[in-house]
């Protein structure tokens, strides 16, 4: 019954994929929800079972999205329990949503297999990446905890793991290290179904079955006990886990018997007689081998325990591993439990070791100290192995150490050794750096598909992105060898580097990790000849004394003339075969236009066709560029920041943006995650290779370009005359045009040429065309490069002119509004993005006294994300206080802000009436009843709270001292609950209803992409019928939730839906209208985004069509009409026109539907014309209702 | 009435065919064609610049996002059957032909020697009757010289001939500074036929936004005569077989292209506004006309007022324009 091996494929994969692929084929239901950076595994599920690939018992696993990680839990729990082969996958934040099934699940003994690609929980920031904090907090659960530490264990455990379930009656959760493991790249060899099915015992599975609950056999399971039995009943599931590790042990037997790999549950490496052993598990691992084995070949008596099987724990298992000989163990945990004795797997060790000795299992006990590694992905490297191995060489190892960083305030961390490298020399190790959009990961994913899958090379990537969505910066981390690649971490040392942009070597080191000798690629926009002359002084330096190899290529000048606009990667990729003897050019050029064939295929026979050419292209124009001997450079790399910056800038945030974060010591950080405002305007990215320039001889200053600009990064001002003193000779303003109260005041329009992305929806929104020339209108695209330093300093002088403020404009609508700064810019969205012009209106309108909520999401990445954030502050210092918390709970969040300022407003109101006497009633009165409803009466409060402190100096005694820090809670605050379409119509809907059921004073805003943008497309409730999403790869069927209508149900809440690229003036008017609602407002705004398929270029035309069409109808329900006698329903956009076949052509997520299936197609369009038609009638109706008023209603007598 | 015609060595019923246009869309409307009557169907034009188009629009819409941020290396799902190629078109072409009991021909408009051959191809193996080349070209470039631009239109037909053993008409614009010369050209490289003449959609002009609009017009009755002249000068010189492509409304209009030389009469705007019973009235009154008037049949008719056989074969040519500008001048003195 063993396949022999020959017949296994080798396939080159991630760490999730590899799961997956064992997975679906051994579930019968799986439920799921997207979260980094599990999401994956759960999309190959759900694509393979959209193929109708099939499990190992010949069907096709039924694959199912719920709202939240808590529902898909509960749906494994319900499945499980009805007798189904269930499984589902998460992390962090989703894992800990899981544990109230987890423990009713191991509770009630059930065989169930979940896969975890773990991650950090959130704690003083949220972190997308590894570590072990989420399994660690399910360790109580009751299920067993399996851990693989490289791509071939995720997939071989995740086997395993299912294996021993079945038989062993405990549910498993295995888990990966998420990134280093869940995103690796590894060749490895891949388990048929007939090894599936020699580890999945029927038998098993029937046995499963038969303890589901089925009306035929009816029993009674989840009783509620009381304390006479509960306590042993409780007891009764030991034996259970007493049988664990040796069913683990028999599941690994079997395994090595049919795939000849073999596993222990603490697996050891090192020397037979080691003396210092390290004991860890996850991906560390492999770093950790390479060290001990590299210090055993020295002589040292070093070792390693690999903890494959953490709970059960096992100590008999862990005594086998362990030599006798040990003298000292450090146990490093990659997870920290603050207030603790030591962090989960040391406490575990010395406990097994302490019981050991005392039930004389052991001759003697070794001295154990714990340390913590590899939070949120932290690099672990050879050196921080042999780093602890040297502290456990002291006499006094320290104990609760950190190792791999710099901890100058507990001083807790493990000084760092010299870098110590363990690679074979024959061993290539490549970096590629490329941004996001030249498709350089794709390509290097498809290099190491061609180098695993052609040769017997191993090959592994990784790939380290930034967390900017426009401009990312990408890089990837190849190795290829003949021998196995366990080097979980970054390449220290490379031997070829390939530089995608030149704009890169004056932002970073490139160079530093070279050897001497290594090949360096670089694209350069220049001719071979003068390519040296560009480069930096620290550049060529490192090209001159690492003797580098170094060789030069217009990959853009090439792409262009194939009609690849900027994807470089095939030119690049072309080049690295070439250079780097990897593979025999020719036969690395047939293998790259074999991959071309396969992904580009689909998008037609011309765009491969192009890709040859510029496959053939590259090598003609690749050139080998013979260095001088001595650097001739005059200029050096720029500093990252503007010396202007403030000091915490310099220091801290300068340090992240040159890619040296890792350096930073402990003291450099806030320790609570509280960071100062504003900077990204010190990040200076230059991503937009074109910028828009303003004509005013056309202008007609409407100011829409501002309005939908997603960054901020195209401003109006109008300001005095007199402030243009000093203005730079090329600085352009015009007189103030069409507002009488602005009569006599000049104009500028100005774009911040460095923070541009140049995503032209400006340009696309500008309505003003020279009558004789209208290709030209009042703003037009240029190249930036000749502009840069020029707009620059324009724009330096613009910032400094006046601000004009809100109580100063006449009123505010699209035009006016646009003239207030924006308190929200350069954020890292998307170019064009959909939801930024939201938030910035926002910012505009009341960010000098807004509070913001903000769910996770894409809006939390752009908002929050670091190296550098745009919330900011206006010259008074006031500005958008903004937080995050979860993604589930963000309108319980917004709320209890709400209802702390409520409460410190009433301290502060009772405060200052209790100061009557003191202070001047009439003061005090006007305090009290302050008009705040707009921003004059804001204003004159503010003046008045500003004389209320002054005259606090002056008075003592207890309510004062209270008063003094309540009194800014006298201005009225803004509380703004922000997120997007995931959080609002699925996994935050509980709380967002029960916060919309409320009377608190909160403005909700949903950024509604109708999928979840940030984790890569997935469909939620707001995902429109006939849309394509992940987990809806056919369109969607169910037509999207109507949250509008439902909040308009309680009758109280303040409703719009809007849509600025449809009628901006209607966004302007219902955020002011909401805003001053005083009950809760709900604002859902459409927002276009590239999960939607298209160039964002044209987000403005398809917001105006779906519209049009009456898909996305505009309107404001506001209850204060009911009052007035009016409907409180508005409809601000007119019945439905336009083809809605067109709109949903122009998009991808409709279009792929129509490529697979025309008639499917014609379907929706027809269904969507109807719902829309539909949707038209119910909201005429309604706006057609005048609700009665009390005393309307008459009485009888 | 004996209505019966050969086009492009097909035997037709009668020379009444739905032409490349919207109508072809769907294969309903394809049934309620035949219903109808139409003798044939052509298919709107496979559009190859269009399929490129928008296989890298959506490359790049899909694709620049991809690999680029660490929560997410994808936005859209893989889904295997999503191509931007011409399987849409292949396959609706395949039920077209499986479903009707006419031919059915496929049109096909390329912008590469590759792209034209390998879809011409793929049209025949997917069961198209014939397939009308539509080289639909706007010759905008300067540098681009009118020898140039035909020869490799020839070389394109010759290649194509080559490589498909289905028909091939020639959908031609009427701006050819030497269109006989052309026409013998396209017979000598192996057209089967030639279809007289394409419609160029010129956009109008939206003076208020000051945008182009680029919508479609539908053809009217003034838009014959150019296709009788050139029908009248080619059948005249020419034994291809020849179809009257735009500004056939009434049963006059399809009689006129058959007198002119015809072998077959493509209709879609007036189909467009009327619906496809409009083809059956055409049909009848044809017949009607041609037993009123006691002819034997339309090959009777086809033909008869060309330039060969036209009692005032100089109205075609140079002194029709010079007779009308000699009225004009009279009207105007």
């Amino acid at each position: 019954m063993s396949e022999p091996k020959s017949q296994r494929r080798m396939v080159t994969v991630d760490g999730n994929e590899a799961v997956a692929s064992v997975a679906h084929r051994t579930n019968e239901v799986i439920a799921i929800y997207p979260i980094t950076p599990a999401s994956p595994i759960g999309e190959h599920a759900d694509a393979w079972s959209a193929q109708g690939r099939k499990n190992i018992w010949g069907e096709v696993p039924s694959v199912s999205e719920l709202q939240s990680e808590g529902g898909a839990a509960g749906a494994v729990h319900g499945a499980l329990q009805a007798g189904a082969v269930t499984t589902t996958f998460t992390a962090s934040q989703g894992l800990l949503l899981m544990i109230p099934n987890m423990y009713k699940i191991a509770g009630e003994l059930t065989s169930c297999c979940i896969h975890v690609a773990a991650r950090t929980i959130a704690t003083h920031a949220l972190s997308i990446f590894g570590d072990h904090s989420d399994v660690m907090a399910a360790r109580q659960t009751g299920f067993a905890l399996l851990c693989s530490a490289n791509v071939q264990e995720a997939h071989d455990f995740a086997l395993i793991a299912q294996a021993a379930t079945l038989k062993a009656r405990v549910p498993f959760l295995h888990f990966m290290d998420g990134f280093r493991t869940s995103h690796e790249v590894a060749k490895i060899e891949e388990l048929t179904d007939d090894d599936l099915r020699a580890m999945i015992d029927d038998e098993l599975v029937r046995a499963h079955r038969e303890r589901g609950l089925r009306p035929e056999r009816p029993f009674i399971r989840g009783t509620a006990q009381n304390p006479d039995t509960f306590f042993q009943a409780r007891e009764a599931c030991n034996p259970f886990y007493e049988a664990c590790p040796a069913t683990v042990v028999e599941a690994f037997e079997r395994f090595a018997k049919l795939t000849g790999r073999e596993y222990k549950l603490f697996d050891y490496i090192g020397h037979p007689e080691a003396e210092r052993v390290i004991v860890l598990m996850g991906s560390g691992a492999g770093a950790a081998r390479e060290a001990v084995e590299h210090l055993v070949a020295k002589g040292e008596k070093v070792g390693l325990v690999i903890v494959r099987l953490y709970r059960p724990f096992s100590l008999s298992h862990m005594l086998e591993a362990l030599p006798q000989s040990v003298k000292s163990v450090a146990v490093l945990d990659r997870t920290k439990e603050p207030g603790s004795v030591g962090e989960p797997l040391y406490l575990d060790v010395m406990v097994a070791l302490r019981q050991a000795k005392s039930r004389g299992l052991r001759d003697n006990e070794p001295r154990v100290v714990g340390g913590r590694f590899g939070l949120s992905s932290k690099e672990f490297t050879p050196r921080d192995v042999r780093d602890v191995l040297d502290e456990l060489s002291k006499p006094e190892p320290m104990d609760g150490f950190s190792v791999g960083i710099v901890d100058d305030v507990s001083h807790r961390a493990l000084p760092m050794g010299e870098p110590l490298c363990t690679e074979p020399e024959a061993r290539v190790r490549a970096l590629f750096y490329g941004l996001g959009s030249d498709g350089t990961v794709g390509a290097n994913k498809n290099s190491i598909k061609i180098i695993g899958g052609e040769t017997d090379n191993h090959a592994q990537g990784y790939f380290v992105y930034d967390s900017r969505k426009a401009g990312a910066i990408t890089i990837s981390h190849l190795r290829f060898g003949k021998d196995p690649i366990h080097s979980t971490y970054l390449i220290q040392e490379a031997d070829f580097v390939a530089c995608h942009q030149f704009q890169f070597l004056d932002k970073f080191d490139l160079l530093e990790s070279m050897v001497d000798g290594g090949v360096f690629l670089l694209n350069a926009p220049f001719p071979t000849d003068e390519v040296w002359g560009h480069l930096p002084r620290e550049a060529q330096q490192a090209i001159v004394d690492k003797h580098l190899k170094f060789y030069v290529i217009d990959a853009y000048g090439v792409a262009a003339k194939a009609g690849l606009g900027v994807r470089i990667n095939t030119i690049m990729q072309t080049c690295f075969f070439a250079i780097s003897g990897v593979l025999p050019p020719d036969e690395a050029i047939e293998r790259i236009k074999h991959f071309i064939e396969k992904t580009y295929g689909k998008s037609g026979q011309a765009v491969v066709q192009q890709n040859f050419r510029a496959v053939d292209a590259a090598l003609d124009h690749m050139h080998q560029v013979t260095p001088p001997t001595e650097v001739t450079a005059t200029r050096s790399r720029p500093p990252i920041v503007s010396v202007e910056a403030p000091e915490f800038v310099q220091r801290v945030t300068a340090v992240m943006l040159a890619g040296h974060g890792d350096k930073l010591p402990v003291s450099a950080f806030p320790p609570d995650g509280t960071w100062p405002s504003g900077t990204t305007r010190w990040e200076k990215r230059n991503i937009g290779r074109k910028i828009p320039v303003w004509d005013p001889k056309i202008c007609i200053q409407c100011n829409h370009c501002t309005l939908v600009c997603p960054h901020a990064a195209i401003r109006a001002k109008v300001y005095d005359p007199s402030a243009l003193e000093g203005a730079p000779a090329s600085f352009v303003s015009d007189e103030m045009r069409g507002s009488r109260e602005l009569k006599g005041m000049r104009y500028t329009l100005q774009v911040a040429p460095e923070d541009c992305t140049g995503c032209t929806l400006c340009v696309d929104v500008c309505p003003a065309k020279d009558k004789s020339n209208p290709r030209h209108k009042a703003i037009d695209m240029a190249e930036q490069a000749p502009l840069r330093e020029q707009e620059g300093e324009k724009f330096a002088f613009f910032l400094d002119l006046p601000q004009i403020e809100a109580k100063d404009l006449p009123r505010l609508d699209v035009r006016h509004s646009q003239l207030l700064l924006p308190l929200f810019e350069y954020s890292g969205a998307c170019s064009g993005c959909g939801e930024t012009p939201y938030i910035k209106l926002v910012t505009q309108l009341f960010g000098d006294r807004a509070i913001i909520a903000n769910a996770t999401g894409c809006s939390s990445i752009y908002g929050g994300n670091l190296p550098t954030t745009p919330y900011t502050v206006d010259a008074h210092g006031r500005g958008p206080a903004w937080s995050n918390s979860l993604f589930e709970d963000n309108a319980e969040f917004g709320y209890g802000m709400r209802l702390a300022v409520n409460d410190q407003t009433s301290q502060a109101r009772g405060l200052v009436a209790s100061l009557v006497g003191e202070l001047d009633a009439s003061f005090v009165e006007a305090l009290l009843t302050a008009d705040q409803s707009d921003a004059v009466g804001i204003e004159a409060q503010r003046e008045r709270v500003a004389m209320l402190k002054s005259k606090l100096g002056d008075l003592k005694g207890p309510q004062v001292e209270r008063l003094r820090p309540l009194a800014d809670y006298l201005v009225d605050k803004s509380v703004w609950i922000i997120g997007g379409d995931g959080w609002a119509y699925d996994i935050g809907y509980g709380g967002l209803d029960h916060v919309l059921g409320s009377d608190a004073n909160v403005n909700i805003l949903v950024l509604d992409t109708e999928v979840y943008s940030n984790t890569g497309g997935q469909a939620s409730k707001a995902t429109p019928l006939g849309a394509v999403a992940k987990f809806a790869a056919a369109g969607k069927t169910i037509t999207k939730k109507d949250l509008g209508l439902e909040a308009m149900s309680y009758g109280h809440v303040y409703v719009a839906r809007v849509a600025f690229g449809a009628k901006n003036q209607q966004t302007v008017r219902a955020l002011i209208e909401a805003e001053s609602y005083p009950g809760p407002s709900l604002v859902i705004a459409y927002s276009h985004c590239i999960a939607h398929g298209y160039d964002l270029a044209h987000g403005l035309e398809q917001q105006k069509a779906v519209v049009e069409t009456g898909i996305w109808p505009l309107y404001r329900f506001d209850p204060r009409n009911v009052a007035e006698g009016k409907p409180p329903l508005a409809l601000d956009s007119n019945a439905p026109k336009g083809s809605v076949e067109t709109y949903m052509r122009a998009e991808a997520r409709f279009r792929m539907v129509e490529k697979m299936d025309k008639l499917r197609f014609a379907s929706f369009v027809t269904q969507k014309q109807d719902e829309a038609r539909r949707q038209r009638g119910v909201y005429e109706q309604l706006a057609g209702i005048t609700i009665p008023q009390n005393d309307s209603l008459g009485t009888e007598d | 009435m004996d209505l019966s015609t050969t086009y492009l060595g097909i035997e037709l019923p009668h020379p009444l065919v739905s032409g490349a246009g919207p109508l072809s869309d769907s294969l309903d409307d394809l049934k309620r064609l035949e219903d109808a009557g139409a003798a044939a169907v052509v298919l709107r034009s496979l559009f190859e610049e269009q399929l490129t188009g928008e296989g890298m629009a959506a490359l790049h819409a899909i694709q620049d996002h991809n690999n680029s941020f660490a929560e997410a290396t994808s936005y859209l799902p893989t889904v295997e059957e999503f191509a931007f190629g011409p399987e849409e078109y292949l396959e609706h072409l395949r039920r077209s032909a499986e479903a009707l009991e006419i031919p059915v021909i496929a049109s096909l408009n390329g912008t590469t020697p590759g792209g034209w051959l390998d879809f011409a191809k793929q049209l025949a193996a997917a069961g198209a009757a014939a397939i009308e080349l539509n080289l639909y070209h706007l010759p905008t470039d300067p540098r681009l010289h009118a020898v140039d631009l035909e020869s490799a239109m020839l070389a394109l037909v010759r290649q194509v001939k080559a490589a498909v053993t289905v028909p091939i008409a020639v959908k031609l614009s009427p701006y050819f500074s030497a269109l006989a010369s052309f026409a013998e050209g396209l017979e000598e490289v192996g057209a089967d036929g030639l279809v007289l003449f394409n419609r160029f959609y010129q956009p109008d002009i939206g003076p208020e936004r000051l945008e182009l609009d680029s919508s479609l017009h539908l053809s009217d009755r003034s838009e014959l005569l150019l296709r009788l002249q050139w029908l009248g000068i080619l059948s005249s010189q020419r034994t291809l077989s020849l179809a009257c492509s735009g500004g056939v409304h009434e049963v006059e209009d399809a009689l006129k292209a058959i007198m002119s030389g015809a072998h077959s009469v493509q209709m879609v705007s007036a189909l467009l506004k009327a619906g496809p019973a409009h083809l059956t009235k055409i049909r009848d009154g044809l017949s009607q006309w041609l037993t009123e008037h006691e002819y034997e049949s339309l090959a009777q008719a086809r033909g008869s007022m060309n330039l060969l056989r036209c009692p005032d074969p100089a109205a075609f040519t140079r002194g029709n324009y010079m007779h009308i500008v000699g009225t004009a001048r009279r009207f105007l003195s």
